[in-house]
């Protein structure tokens, strides 16, 4: 069931569930800030639109660059900015940014120690019919390698919001990372938002964890209700924060489990899954199935139809947690 | 404490001075060098002029206070000319001349290219190519924003100029009027597989600013006055930002070093270079060379 100490979103299963962008909580939570911090500035590299910067481009001008299609020179200005001071959110396609300019915002933001908030927009395979050139699906490896960075992603858009106000209290840099298409709003305003894993299905005498991250946590969540019907009793669990890892959280779910499922929107290398794997094979090894994009790229399509053909939804995530439990 | 000295008339006693602290500043980059036993030569000797300039004339800043909030920036690109920034840093007293012994060395703040974080004063992080300026812009805007009136320079190479980030930062800040702002390049043809004009063409450099907007002003690079001059005439101009085009001597000062690309990523006495002394006798004779200012003068420390 929902674990109800979280106050999650009760029609979740619902076919009139409420559907939203992960990108409109990064919008809304710019204006907030806008409104709040007067140290937050707004860069964009002509994606003001889609990348959800426009209500703040229009409410604070003056604090809202358009650098045009050039990521590198936003990433190093966004730096300037920082060290001077200021909290610049810089926002464009995550393919682009962090990708096209990720040696510039190694040194002029990581190494630099610039207070920059980095928002990787479009990733993974929910920018659908655009192809895999704009479906972003290493940018969660190519991010959490760097020392001194908080990767954040959230799994909607209230979690989105709340991602960003808070990456402006983080000292440092923070990579954000948002979805294009949109979906099921898994949170209400009364969920915890902390950098703890949530176990947001819980069941008794549960055999498996299922760790989730981003808009795919919705899948792991169909799929622990699904498999609790078949007899099978799992917790899924939402990592919003890739790092810094809640150790400490993954390690008591798989005390309790005694393996693992990751299941994200990106490649199953480097990503989440990595993280975990990294974190048992030194403190607690334990059998693990990775659910994501395996070692290929994805294609156009409806992320529903990319979801199915890539083995990344409901049903694979269901095999992923009977091969890991048969391998205990 | 240093303040800003522009707008006080350079008057030859202070050239003077200037142009010895250059000499100066170019042994300690070759004894420096000779002690790191790698790093670059030649454009740290062609840009030692501008240096002292900038640290004991034009910057308003302060070694003791090396954060003070209305500090002129100092924003470097081409990292890896740093030793010069090192050795006029060190001569201005933020810290001991003895540490330039630790350049390139474990647990020194003085690292191979330099890191803000490591040492007060430096500003950025800079080696990779071609953010200079973009982060100069960054410190622009955010002066604007505070409405504060200290000043950001940048000192970008040629060579870097063949990299396309240099041109996104030239369109932000032509189109954007950065005008609190003045690019500074080290025009001195060479990078390190050879003579810039061969390698990749920068040439018509003058033009390519102007048709984005700036305003253009070269000068010798080597002459303290002349460069003076050109930032006092930089930061008058309003309406567009500014790049000096300082064409300078790579190697300036040591005879077999000047216009000598196989010089460009070379430390002295670490190997055999075409037309130069031995190895064993190169930083010897660099710093002769410097001392009798290439044998128009008998060195007191001969």
């Amino acid at each position: 069931m929902l674990n109800p100490a979280l106050k999650l979103n009760p029609t979740m299963f619902e076919e009139a569930a409420e559907m939203k962008a992960t990108r409109d909580g990064f919008g809304t939570g710019l204006v907030y800030l806008g409104e709040t911090n007067p140290a937050v500035v707004v860069l964009t590299a002509d994606l003001n639109e889609s990348t959800r910067t426009e209500e703040f481009s229009k409410k604070f001008p003056e604090r809202f660059f358009e650098c045009g299609v050039a990521e590198q020179n936003m990433a190093a200005m966004a730096a300037g900015l920082g060290v001077s001071k200021k909290i610049p959110f810089m926002s464009s396609y995550a393919t682009f940014s962090p990708g096209k300019n990720w040696e510039t915002i190694r040194t002029t933001i990581i190494y630099n120690h610039s207070n920059v908030k980095i928002a990787g927009h479009h990733s993974g395979i929910m920018t659908g019919p655009d192809g895999a050139t704009h479906q972003a699906t290493e940018d969660i490896a190519i991010t959490r390698c760097w020392p001194d960075i908080e990767v954040i992603v959230p799994c909607d858009s209230h979690e989105s919001k709340r991602a960003t106000i808070m990456s402006a209290t983080i000292d440092g840099p923070v990579y954000l990372r948002f979805s294009r298409d949109k979906s099921v709003v898994m949170t209400t305003e009364e969920t915890p938002f902390d950098k703890k894993i949530q176990t947001f299905w819980v069941t008794e005498n549960p055999q498996c964890t299922i760790f989730g991250t981003g808009h795919m946590l919705y899948y792991a969540m169909l799929a622990g209700k699904e498999l609790e019907s078949e007899g099978i009793n799992v917790l899924v669990a939402n990592v919003a924060f890739i790092k810094p890892l809640d150790s400490e959280g993954v390690l008591d779910l798989i005390e309790k489990t005694g393996c693992a499922v990751s299941v994200e929107d990106h490649q199953v290398m480097g990503g989440l899954g990595g993280a975990i794997a990294e974190l048992l094979a030194l403190k607690r090894p334990a059998p693990m199935e990775f659910v994501g994009l395996q070692n290929t790229f994805a294609e156009s399509g409806s992320p529903k139809d990319i979801i199915e053909k890539y083995g990344m939804g409901k049903n694979a995530i269901k095999e992923a947690v009977k091969k890991v439990i048969s391998r205990k | 404490m240093i303040v800003d000295n522009l707008d006080v008339d350079l008057t030859q006693e202070k050239l003077l001075d200037l142009q010895e602290k250059a000499v100066k500043a170019r042994e300690l980059v070759i004894e420096t060098l000779l002690e790191a036993k790698s790093g670059h030569s030649a454009g740290p000797l062609g840009m030692a002029d501008i240096f002292v300039a900038l640290y004991f004339h034009i910057l308003n800043h302060d070694p003791k206070d090396p954060h003070k909030p209305d500090r002129d920036r100092l924003i470097l690109s081409n990292g890896h000319i740093c030793p010069i920034r090192y050795v006029v840093m060190a001569m201005a007293g933020y810290f001991p001349i003895e540490e330039l012994k630790t350049l390139r060395k474990l647990n020194s703040r003085l690292q191979g290219h330099p890191h803000r974080t490591a040492l007060d004063g430096v500003e950025t992080t800079s080696g990779p190519l071609g953010e200079g300026i973009s982060q100069a812009i960054g410190y622009a805007l955010a002066a604007k924003l505070d409405n504060k009136d200290h000043y950001i320079y940048c000192i970008t190479s040629d060579g870097e100029h063949q990299e396309g980030n240099t041109w996104e930062a030239i369109m932000f800040a032509g189109k954007n009027k950065i005008n609190n702002m003045t690019v500074i390049i080290d025009r001195n043809n060479i990078q390190i597989d050879g003579f810039t004009e061969d390698i990749m063409p920068l040439e018509p450099l003058r033009e390519k600013y102007e048709a984005f907007g700036w305003h253009v002003l070269e000068v010798d690079g080597n002459n303290i006055r002349t460069f003076v001059d050109a930032v006092r005439e930089a930061k008058a101009i309003f309406n567009k930002p500014t790049v000096i085009i300082a064409h300078t001597i790579p190697g300036k000062g040591v005879s077999f070093m000047e216009n000598n690309y196989l010089w460009h990523g070379a430390p002295p006495d670490v190997g055999e270079v075409a037309g130069s002394p031995a190895k064993g006798d190169q930083a010897k004779t660099a710093l002769a060379d410097l001392r009798t200012l290439q044998g128009k003068i008998e060195s007191e420390h001969q």
